[in-house]
C-alpha cells in the first residue's frame, strides 16, 4: 500500500455531492482554527504533523485503520508524510491533498445553473476554499464573465473548451475579500472590463463604467444584461439582471445574509445605501428573479451539485436579513454583527484599484483564510 | 547567546524544516541554541508552533534576503 493522491478537484466533488469526507487537517491548530475545509458532510479532525512525526498514537485511537482518511496541510508536504506514517502504522485507505490548502483555496469548481433564452448557458463558478461565487455566461461563441477570481486560465481554458470567446468582464463591485481577475482577464483576451463609476475613483487603469444605462449584450443580443445600481456594501455596486430571469447580486444580497457596508471605512453612510437597496429597490423586481450571490457564507448555502441559489421572493420569507425594514432594528443588526475585516483586506482593495501589484506568492498569502463579507445574526 | 549549532534548512520545503530542525534539537543539551535557516514560508508559523508544543523556547526570529533566521532554546 502507499499513499493515494487525491486532487481538489475530485476533493471538491466529493463535497459537492455530499459524500461522507474525513478530513486530517495536520497544519498548526492556529491555522486550523482561522480557516479550514468545510462541508456538510465533512468530519475534520486538527492534528498538526509535528506531533505526530514520532509515532501516531495520538490519531491511532480517534481513527478506524480502514476509515478513508484524507490528510490535508497547507502545501501537501507534511499531508504526504503524515500519509507515509499511517500507512506504516497499517491505515488502509489514506489519501494526501495535492498542493493542500494553497491548491485548495485555488479551486473553481463551474456548476451549471441554467440554459438561456436563444441557446446560452449560465454558470456558476464555485470557490470552495474561500466561498466566492463567480460566473460565466456564454452565447453564440461570445462569453461574459462575472466578478472573476485571480484564477483566470480557469475561465479562459472553460471558454475555449466551448469555443467560446471572453468579450465581456465584469466586476459588480471593487472587491475587499478577494483579488479580481477582471482586469488581468479583460487584457489578456483582449475583451472589456466592466466596473462601476462609484468605486473606481481611485483606479489606475482604463475600464468601461458599469451603470443602469449600459446595456450590455452577449452573442448577437440573445442575452441581455442589465445593471441595476445596488449600493450599501460599496458606494457603486450594481447587481445584473440576466436574460431576464437571474439576479446577480454581488455583495449586497446572499442566500442566507445579507452584504456589509463597512469595508471601506463607511458602516454608517453606506448601511443606509443598504437599506435602501434591499427595501426599495429589489423589494420591486419580480419575486420569481433567482438570486445568484458573489458569496456564501455558510456551506448549508451550497445544493447538492454545489449550486448556490434562490428565488427572489423567497429570500424576503426567509433571509434574516431581510426581516427588519425597520430603520432603526436593521442598522442595529448591521453595526452589532460586524465581522472582523477580511485578512488583508486593504491590501487587496490597493491591487484591486491597480495602486499595488503583488507578485504570485503574495496574491495567495493575501487571499489565505476564510471569507468575511456577509452580516449574519 | 549561547548558539550551540547551525541548521541549514534552505531550499527544502514542509515538513523538512522541522523535521531537521527536530532532529538536531535532540543532540542539544537544555539551554543551548539551535540557530535554524530556512527558506519556506511556512517554517515561521511551524517553528513557533512546534517549539511552544514541546516546551522549547523560540528567542527570536529575522529575515534576511528570502532567508529566514530562528533562535530557538531548548527547553
Amino acid at each position: 500500500m502507499a499513499v493515494e493522491i487525491i486532487d481538489s478537484d475530485a476533493l471538491a466533488k466529493k463535497i459537492i455531492n455530499k459524500s461522507d469526507t474525513f478530513i486530517l487537517d495536520v497544519r498548526n491548530t492556529e491555522e486550523f482554527e482561522d480557516w479550514k475545509i468545510e462541508g456538510e458532510h465533512v468530519q475534520i479532525m486538527n492534528e498538526p504533523y509535528f506531533n505526530l512525526l514520532d509515532d501516531v498514537s495520538a490519531i491511532e485511537e480517534k481513527i478506524s485503520k480502514n476509515q478513508e482518511v484524507i490528510v490535508v496541510c497547507a502545501k501537501g508536504g507534511s499531508s504526504q508524510l503524515v500519509g507515509e506514517l499511517l500507512d506504516d502504522a497499517g491505515f488502509t485507505n489514506v489519501f494526501s491533498l495535492e498542493g493542500g490548502m494553497k491548491a485548495w483555496s485555488e479551486h473553481l469548481e463551474p456548476v451549471k445553473i441554467a440554459d438561456l433564452k436563444g441557446g446560452g448557458e449560465l454558470f456558476q463558478f464555485v470557490r470552495l476554499g474561500k466561498g466566492c461565487l463567480s460566473y460565466f455566461i456564454s452565447s453564440e461563441g461570445e462569453a461574459a464573465v462575472i466578478d472573476p477570481s485571480r484564477m483566470i486560465d480557469v475561465y479562459q481554458k472553460f471558454a475555449e473548451e466551448r469555443n467560446v470567446q471572453i468579450t465581456h468582464i465584469i466586476d459588480t463591485h471593487l472587491h475587499a475579500d478577494h483579488i479580481s481577475g477582471g482586469k488581468s482577464l479583460a487584457d489578456e483576451v483582449n475583451g472589456t472590463y466592466y466596473l462601476p463609476p462609484g468605486d473606481a475613483t481611485d483606479v489606475t487603469y482604463r475600464f468601461e463604467a458599469l451603470e443602469e444605462r449600459s446595456q450590455i449584450q452577449v452573442g448577437s443580443a440573445t442575452v441581455n444584461v442589465q445593471p441595476i445600481y445596488s449600493p450599501g456594501h460599496t458606494p457603486g455596486s450594481t447587481s445584473l439582471i440576466i436574460d431576464e430571469a437571474y439576479l446577480l447580486t454581488g455583495d449586497i444580497l446572499f442566500v442566507a445574509s445579507i452584504g456589509r457596508p463597512d469595508l471601506a471605512g463607511k458602516a454608517d453612510a453606506w448601511a443606509v445605501d443598504l437599506q435602501e437597496t434591499l427595501f426599495q429597490r429589489f423589494i420591486r423586481l419580480p419575486e420569481e428573479l433567482l438570486v445568484l450571490p458573489a458569496h456564501y457564507a455558510f456551506v448549508k448555502e451550497l445544493k447538492t451539485g454545489g449550486e448556490v441559489s434562490a428565488p427572489l421572493g423567497k429570500l424576503y420569507e426567509k433571509n434574516p436579513g431581510l426581516q427588519l425594514e425597520d430603520e432603526r432594528e436593521f442598522r442595529r443588526m448591521l453595526t452589532e454583527n460586524l465581522p472582523q475585516q477580511p485578512n488583508a483586506y486593504d491590501k487587496i482593495r490597493q491591487t484591486n484599484m491597480g495602486k499595488f501589484v503583488p507578485d504570485h506568492q503574495e496574491k495567495n498569502d493575501m487571499e489565505l483564510g476564510p471569507n468575511r463579507c456577509a452580516i449574519h445574526e | 547567546m549561547n548558539i550551540a549549532k547551525v541548521l541549514d534548512a534552505k531550499g527544502v520545503a514542509c515538513p523538512m524544516p522541522l523535521v531537521k530542525t527536530k532532529k538536531a534539537m535532540k543532540e542539544l543539551r537544555a539551554g543551548e541554541v539551535l540557530e535554524i535557516h530556512a527558506t519556506d514560508n511556512g517554517a515561521k508559523s511551524d517553528l513557533t508552533a512546534w517549539a511552544k508544543s514541546s516546551g522549547h523556547d523560540l528567542i527570536d526570529s529575522d529575515e534576511d534576503g528570502g532567508v529566514f533566521k530562528f533562535w530557538i532554546q531548548k527547553g
